[in-house]
């Protein structure tokens, strides 16, 4: 060790700062920040569960008050036993949605990744293909779904393909924006130690593009649920396939009016959940080092 | 002498002439400044001699001993203007990453890691992330980077331009404490006069756009140096010289 020439941190600052991160890893300060964070997450909490339960409480004294027939408006309430009493009918289309939006998803986040890593290969690539990506994201889904029913004769294939082209575009664009945004003097580095395309891509441009990706795969959740849900409507397939727009559609038919917003609260609940899911494992990747998901220092 | 530069022409794909007829020898061990106002083509003669650029026209010799001529051999080690680390690795990995590309296995590399880390004054910080550390910090983590491979030629980017004074005082005195024992060639780049006289043994000093070297200037300090030299006659009075070279310079 003696041939090591050691130099210490510079200052007072540097002195302080490796202070705190020492107590910080030896665990001494990890009480207080455990009870604070309780703290930030009931004040994260309490005003919109406030909003939601006065919200909910106007509405069912309105139904009560102005007798809206049920047919017309069910009160929560109503709404709520329907859910429960239709539960026998309403989780397996429930569970039909979700496996078709989260194949959809899969296949998007798979498919949308080869196809960044492809535009990033060839510049001639990304300009010949790139306009047509687009072509399909602006196209409404609506107006092509009916076309892709006729086509696909399998309709859970033919509803994750609607799904798919949905949500695979923010994926791609962001991917790829992520792709070719790795630091040039990074990249510099990279090539003064003679790293091969491989390495380049394997240890600077995927880790790059981490954030990126986990943005456009947040939104992506959303709209592969959006997907699923308007290619359900298109299709209007009903049987023991029937996902819960069907319900909705089958409830609007028969004048159940209760069971239609159960369907509905479901489907909102089946995105808040993709969302969350989606955005807890953003944090998790990120939250080590990128500035979107580390803790401010106050 | 390590690397011989002749006659060098360096003009961007954008027009730009950066240097015209530039003539630069770096000689085995020494400590060589190369101070010049913004925008002179300093930071372009650190990356040809990288290796990450081509010359337009001139040469580039390298001694015998660095590999094939025109060829830098990889015995070099280059510190940028930022700290430029992977924020999604460690200090650990952040310092690792030259002998990972280069196919180290894991029992060779883990010991120059170690000693590099600790060479900048940083053990205990294997685990730590980079927006953990303050600015300081960070660039000593790339030096170590810069010296994890034991190169024989150390190029600096002017690399404590963004530090606040108290800092760059003590990363140049480390630096000169860290030169002093294992005896680098270091190639540093600076646009501060005080700087290049305190670190360096020779300043080259470089004209405005399109760059080349107008002067150079030997600086006979004390074999070790410290705060006692920045504030010794001698030492200003090097400084009032490379000032006036340096606007020479600028005017020629």
């Amino acid at each position: 060790m003696s041939s090591i020439p050691s130099v210490g941190p510079e200052g007072a600052a540097g002195g302080v700062e490796m202070r705190d991160l020492e107590a910080a890893r030896a665990g001494t300060a990890a009480a207080r920040p455990r009870r604070r964070s309780l703290w930030r997450i009931v004040r994260l909490v309490l005003p919109p569960a406030g909003v939601g339960i006065a919200g909910l409480l106007t509405w069912e004294a309105v139904v009560r008050l102005y007798q809206i027939p049920y047919y017309i408006l069910p009160g929560p309430l109503l709404v709520v036993r329907t859910l429960v009493k239709d539960w026998g009918t309403l989780y397996p289309s429930l569970l039909v949605t979700l496996a078709i939006a989260g194949a959809a998803l899969l296949v998007a986040t798979v498919a949308g990744v080869m196809i960044s890593i492809l535009f990033t290969q060839s510049r001639w690539i990304e300009l010949s293909l790139f306009p047509y990506a687009v072509i399909l994201q602006v196209t409404p889904i609506v107006a092509i779904a009916p076309l892709i029913i006729i086509w696909v004769k399998n309709i859970p294939v033919a509803l994750l393909t609607c799904a798919w082209i949905v949500a695979f575009f923010p994926i791609v664009s962001n991917t790829t924006l992520g792709l070719n945004s790795a630091d040039h003097n990074l990249l510099n580095l990279f090539q003064l130690y003679g790293a091969s395309r491989w390495q380049v891509f394997w240890h600077l441009r995927l880790p790059s593009a981490m954030p990126y990706f986990l943005g456009g795969l947040r939104i992506s959740g959303g709209l592969a649920l959006i997907g699923a849900v308007v290619a359900e409507f298109v299709a209007g397939t009903g049987g023991a396939q029937s996902g819960l727009a069907y319900r909705v559609l089958e409830s609007g038919y028969t004048m159940q009016i209760p069971r239609m917003f159960a369907a509905l609260f479901m489907i909102t609940c089946t995105g808040v959940l993709i969302f969350s899911v989606l955005t807890a494992l953003s944090h998790l990747l990120l939250r080590k080092w990128h500035e979107s998901a580390a803790e401010r220092e106050g | 002498m390590i690397v011989r530069l002749r006659n060098v022409d360096k003009v961007y794909s954008n027009g730009v002439v950066a240097l015209r007829g530039l003539d630069l020898d770096v000689g085995e061990g020494e400590f060589l400044s190369l101070l010049g106002p913004s925008g002179c083509g300093k930071s372009t003669v650190l990356r040809l001699v990288a290796g990450l650029g081509e010359v337009s026209r001139g040469r580039i010799e390298w001694s015998s001993a660095d590999g094939p001529a025109g060829q830098p051999n990889g015995d070099i080690g280059f510190v940028f203007q930022e700290a430029t680390l992977m924020p999604w690795a460690t200090v650990w990995k952040n310092v690792l990453l030259p002998l990972r590309l280069r196919g180290f296995a894991p029992d060779e590399s883990e010991p120059r890691v170690r000693e590099a880390i600790a060479m900048v004054g940083l053990d205990g910080f294997e685990q730590a992330y980079p927006r953990e550390l303050s600015g300081g910090m960070k660039m000593r983590v790339s030096i170590a980077r810069a010296l994890v491979t034991r190169p024989r030629l150390l190029l600096m980017d002017e690399p404590f331009a963004s530090l606040d004074e108290i800092t760059r005082f003590k990363l140049d005195n480390d630096l000169l404490a860290l030169w002093a024992r294992q005896r680098w060639t270091v190639v540093f780049v600076t646009h501060s006069v005080y700087e290049s006289v305190y670190l360096s043994t020779r300043i080259a000093v470089m004209t405005a756009r399109p760059g080349r070297t107008a002067g150079e200037v030997a600086i006979e300090g004390p074999a070790l140096r410290d705060e006692a030299f920045r504030t010794s006659a001698p030492y200003n009075e090097y400084c009032r010289h490379v000032s006036a070279r340096l606007a020479e310079a600028s005017r020629a």
